[in-house]
């Protein structure tokens, strides 16, 4: 079966390239879909509620009202319908887009089922709230949709007389139609903002509001459009008369034009099979592996002192602190939620147990993941560095969304492997450059903004700066440390990243009288053997 | 990349935005109803009259029944089907028997159509049978109508006012 996402991602990775060439850092729009759709939610609303104080209720004054603000307060009223409109338009293109994207990236599986899942409502939502704003307008284009709309519903033969008879003359349609329209352009929106909650529910740290100079220059777009292109109606309904040429918003009214073509029961059927569809992908094969379900983070209350810092950390609110159950001398314990962890790993590089230092005592963390635990980390990087010099030996920690490092290959160069960027806990970084395993760590992470994990590139980020527990030690050199923080695609960019830094470590080292790779940790077991 | 190329870059989002908005919220144009034509509208909801005659109930069926439940008739739910008939200038253009609506076919018989005609004058005829009869039909109107370019010619049935209404 042909997997549509790997064409998309390509599609959204080159997209992305370019649009973090034209945007400051955090900017991108393609990092910020949900949040600008909020924002254009927002002006939808403000705009809306301007443009309901003008409005009027009536089968002559609905069309009449809108009249006005638009040709006779142009320049405020008239804006504000236009806002209205482009806002909306603006809500459509983010949401489809961020579906699309979330889609491409896989990140509709797992514990995510539940945010995507309660998004499918919310196509529903937006295009019945645009769809009833254009009805109230009452002109021909508000009378074709009536028309084809209440087609469409009286389908379903659920209501004991056709709605479509409320549109056989204009004698037939009744002033309080129109408040039950406002109603509806009122209520359902309120009801979008509901279900947008509960589909956040389940997010740790929304990004509700997009950076704020995205938000200006978007809002700055939309005015500029509406006094360029301002909306206009299309000529007052006539229900004597059959609409004939219209100019439809395809961003709302596309699939209109399929109700002529195809019938009613067809329309229907392809209506529910999507939102079936949709709301079922979480549970569709390509099926997530089953390794992943099996690693999830455990807690070890032996070495859990209760500080809170992995459920801090935790992107998908998976861990709970409860009170203490074992009799210790602390008053909390983390508890994982198995259904709601991804095994990302940032709850073992949050926590101040895991450190590669232990050699007295087992190296058991406070949390980790069974099959990617603190002890094997450290295994790794040993066994990784092993074949490194000390002038001039990398060693990379990456994650699994970025480039991929077994495709990496430079001279002097390891690689270690983690789900996640902040899997790792700055001890690490600490680990091999005092003890000599590399003279330079590299670490390598998601696309900055849109990492795999959410918060990945962020905590570390805020862990070397010192600015999040547990943080780096003041004693390791800054210098000494890399990053890029790529997408899936940047695998050149990554190395040449990596040979930028090398190339600046080898004047270091000699200077700082670096000492063999190795040579310290085998002194050192020596020492602990004796 | 130079500031002042991430600026123009800025602009060119937001204008390929701006764009898409301005282009797609009315174009390209869509023709719903050719300008060379005329409609006619076959819209009504009418109830048959039922499957069954009413019939007195005797005395021992309403000894039966509690004291605020006594009628006394009692009819059978069901409704017959609505045959209805529309020629225009006396050749066919929609016949078909309606079934009454409802779970237990004791609602209206609805019909909501839309017949794409040229203009011009036209010999219209409608008639419809509601009733258990076999043959014929128990209303019928015919006229001849100009009906000009896009109009929407509606016909609809009120039995509360004697029939077909042409509108």
């Amino acid at each position: 079966m042909i997997d549509l996402r790997r064409p998309l991602r390509w599609c959204f990775l080159h997209l992305e390239r370019w649009l973090d060439a034209v945007f400051p850092a955090g900017w991108n729009p393609l990092h910020q879909l949900g949040a600008l759709g909020f924002f254009y939610y927002w002006v939808v609303a403000v705009s809306g509620i301007y443009v309901y104080v003008l409005f009027d209720t009536g089968t002559t004054e609905a069309y009449e009202s809108v009249e006005f603000m638009t040709v006779e307060q142009w320049y405020l009223g008239g804006v504000m319908r236009s806002l209205h409109r482009y806002a909306s338009d603006g809500m459509v293109l983010m949401m489809v887009v961020h579906v699309l994207r979330e889609f491409s990236l896989g990140r509709y599986r797992g514990p995510r089922w539940f945010t995507w899942f309660t998004g499918v409502p919310v196509l529903w939502l937006v295009m019945i709230a645009g769809i009833s704003g254009y009805w109230l307008v009452w002109d021909q284009l508000a009378q074709y949709i009536a028309l084809e709309t209440a087609d469409w519903l009286d389908w379903l033969g659920i209501f004991g007389e056709p709605i479509a008879r409320n549109f056989n003359t204009a004698s037939a349609l009744d002033d309080r139609f129109f408040t039950l329209l406002i109603f509806i352009h009122i209520v359902v929106p309120l009801l979008l903002l509901l279900v947008l909650w509960i589909h956040l529910q389940r997010v740790s740290r929304p990004q509700i509001n997009p950076k704020r100079g995205l938000a200006v220059g978007t809002l700055a777009m939309l005015l500029a459009l509406s006094f360029w292109k301002p909306a206009v109606s299309q000529g007052p309904a006539d229900l004597a008369a059959v609409p004939g040429e219209l100019g439809l918003d395809w961003f709302y009214l596309g699939f209109y034009p399929l109700m002529e073509r195809l019938s009613d029961a067809a329309v229907w059927g392809f209506a529910v099979a999507l939102t079936l569809l949709l709301a079922a992908l979480p549970w569709l094969p390509p099926m997530r592996k089953a390794e992943a379900t099996a690693n999830t983070a455990v807690v070890d209350l032996g070495n859990c002192n209760g500080c809170q810092r992995c459920a801090d950390d935790c992107p998908y609110n998976a861990i709970a602190m409860v009170p203490r159950s074992d009799g210790m001398a602390f008053d909390l314990e983390a508890r994982v939620d198995s259904d709601l962890c991804t095994s990302c790993g940032i709850c073992m590089g949050a926590c101040p147990t895991a450190t590669p230092f232990r050699r007295r005592s087992e190296l058991i963390p406070g949390i980790e993941l069974p099959q990617a635990s603190a002890r094997a980390l450290r295994e790794d990087l040993e066994a990784a560095t092993s074949g490194l010099d000390g002038e001039s030996g990398v060693v990379v920690f990456g994650c699994a969304h970025g480039p991929k490092l077994e495709r990496l290959d430079l001279p002097n160069v390891a690689s270690v492997a983690l789900p996640c960027i902040a899997a790792l806990p700055p001890s690490y970084i600490d680990y091999a450059l005092s003890r000599g395993f590399a003279a330079g760590v590299f670490l390598a992470g998601c696309h900055e903004g849109d990492c795999y994990h959410r918060f990945g590139v962020a905590w570390m980020e805020e862990r070397l700066a010192g600015e999040r527990d547990p943080a780096l030690r003041r004693r390791v050199p800054r210098e000494r440390i890399g990053q890029a923080w790529l997408a899936e695609d940047g695998l050149s960019d990554l190395a040449s990243a990596i040979e930028d830094f090398q190339a600046g470590l080898a004047p270091q080292a000699a200077s700082a009288g670096a000492e063999p790779v190795r040579k310290r940790l085998e002194e050192e077991e020596v020492g602990s053997h004796a | 990349m130079p500031r002042p190329l991430q600026f123009l870059g800025q602009g060119v989002v937001y204008l390929v935005i701006a764009l898409l908005f301005g282009l797609f919220s009315d174009w390209p144009r869509f023709t719903f109803f050719p300008a060379d034509q005329a409609q006619i509208m076959l819209s009504f909801a009418h109830g048959a009259q039922r499957k069954g005659e009413c019939r007195k109930l005797t005395a021992e069926e309403l000894d039966e029944l509690a004291p605020n439940m006594r009628r006394p008739e009692i009819c059978p739910r069901e409704r017959l089907p609505v045959l209805v008939e529309l020629t225009l200038d006396d050749q066919p253009l929609y016949r078909e028997s309606l079934p009454p609506s409802g779970l237990s076919g004791d609602g209206p018989s609805q019909v909501h159509r839309r017949f794409v005609v040229a203009p011009g004058s036209h010999r219209i005829t409608v008639r419809l049978r509601d009733s258990a009869r076999s043959e014929g039909f128990d209303y019928e109107r015919s006229e001849t109508i100009a009906l000009r370019e896009r109009q929407n010619f509606v016909i609809d049935f009120r039995s509360d006012r004697g029939g077909f209404v042409f509108m």
